[in-house]
């Protein structure tokens, strides 16, 4: 099977990104392992954003469980297709909860790009908004071009989720932009951020 | 407490003390009665599960949030936790599993053996503590301090509920 040739796709997962966390507000984000990890933090490292180096297959389920504790706020996972994958059960998981204030989006460049820029299954035709809506998202879609970015910002700020996005980005090699990368030091300055210090000090909020 | 039949609403009486918010699963013959308690308790929401790692995941992000959860299973479940439990270890994140045990005890299906008889050994190996009950009555003081230490201490725990606890499965 010959693969897609994402080298081509007009968006750029940095400037993608920069868009979608443009004003970000009281936003919670999870960024999962790897390029998405690396283009949040480009977007500027902030507390409210947990950002991974492993646990492959997580973030969409951190984003729930954040979701869920934390109903007043909004919780914007960051993903890529190759993580997504992995965790397909997450979203059918995740439509069970109905969260409205969850949305996934996932960085599809249909690469494996920490590891060679391999094809993943996106680049064979698998479609990632499509299983989602089949999963039970209200509101899945797939996003190819740079004037649907903004209405997508709006609609994953304001409207009733759970949301899903698959965004088509560009395959290419990008310079490492990297968070801190110890998991206790993340955690903490997160909960600081979010609860204040007696979640960081003393016993943990219940 | 009140024989065999009531350790299942000690260890929901424990865990709403723990201020257990989110109960994960993946449901287990073993658990079917505490899931049935905590799907009833107002305080708890209860996330059904397609694997278990996924449960280790939706925990972390609940800790992030602020909330205390648990996260029921079977032992053969444990082995799919392996690499998600990276999170526990580094970023010292407290979690409370509760997995029933098979492979052990009268069972009669050879296939449960291997992570039955594994999943200790397979905990300790990725860093999470163990505890174990076998008494009915011992049910609320064991969850207890497990919880307790798990949330207070902030590590990863797993409470194995022996299979004489909870009765050889049959298929009479």
């Amino acid at each position: 099977m010959t693969p897609s040739s994402s080298e081509q796709f007009p968006l750029r997962r940095r400037e993608v990104v920069k868009t979608l966390l443009a004003g970000r507000g009281d936003l919670l984000v999870v960024a999962g392992l790897g390029s998405p990890n690396w283009d949040a933090t480009a977007a500027g490292d902030h507390p409210l954003t947990f950002p991974l180096w492993g646990a492959m297959g997580s973030a969409a389920m951190i984003g729930l469980g954040l979701a869920l504790a934390r109903p007043e706020r909004r919780v914007l996972v960051l993903t890529g297709d190759g993580e997504q994958l992995m965790a397909l059960g997450s979203l059918a998981t995740i439509a069970v909860q109905r969260p409205p204030n969850l949305a996934i989006v996932v960085l599809d460049n249909e690469r494996y790009g920490e590891t060679g820029m391999q094809a993943t299954h996106t680049a064979h035709g698998v479609d990632l908004a499509a299983i989602a809506a089949a999963a039970g998202f209200p509101l899945a879609g797939t996003i190819r071009a740079a004037d649907e970015l903004e209405p997508a910002r709006q609609v994953l700020r304001t409207q009733p989720g759970p949301i899903f996005y698959a965004i088509k980005v560009r395959a290419e090699p990008l310079p490492f932009v990297m968070p801190p990368k110890d998991g206790a030091h993340l955690k903490d300055r997160f909960r600081l951020a979010l609860l204040g210090p007696a979640a960081v000090a003393a016993l943990p909020e219940r | 407490m009140d024989g065999a039949a009531s350790w299942p609403d000690a260890i929901h009486r424990a865990l709403s003390e723990l201020g257990v918010r989110q109960v994960a699963y993946v449901p287990d013959a073993g658990h079917a009665r505490l899931i049935e308690l905590c799907q009833a308790d107002a305080a708890m929401r209860t996330v059904v599960l397609t694997t278990e790692e996924e449960g280790i995941a939706l925990l972390a992000g609940a800790w992030l949030g602020g909330q205390h959860g648990a996260l029921l299973m079977q032992s053969s479940g444990v082995g799919n936790c392996i690499n998600m439990l990276a999170l526990n270890q580094t970023c010292r994140l407290p979690l409370l599993m509760l997995v029933t045990m098979r492979g052990e005890w009268g069972e009669f299906n050879p296939w449960q053996l291997p992570m039955g008889q594994s999943a200790k050994a397979a905990l300790a190996l990725a860093g999470v503590l163990t505890e174990r009950l076998s008494e009915p009555a011992a049910a609320y003081d064991t969850v207890r301090s497990s919880g307790t230490m798990a949330f207070e201490a902030q590590v990863p725990l797993a409470l194995l509920l022996a299979q004489r606890l909870i009765g050889a499965k049959t298929f009479r």
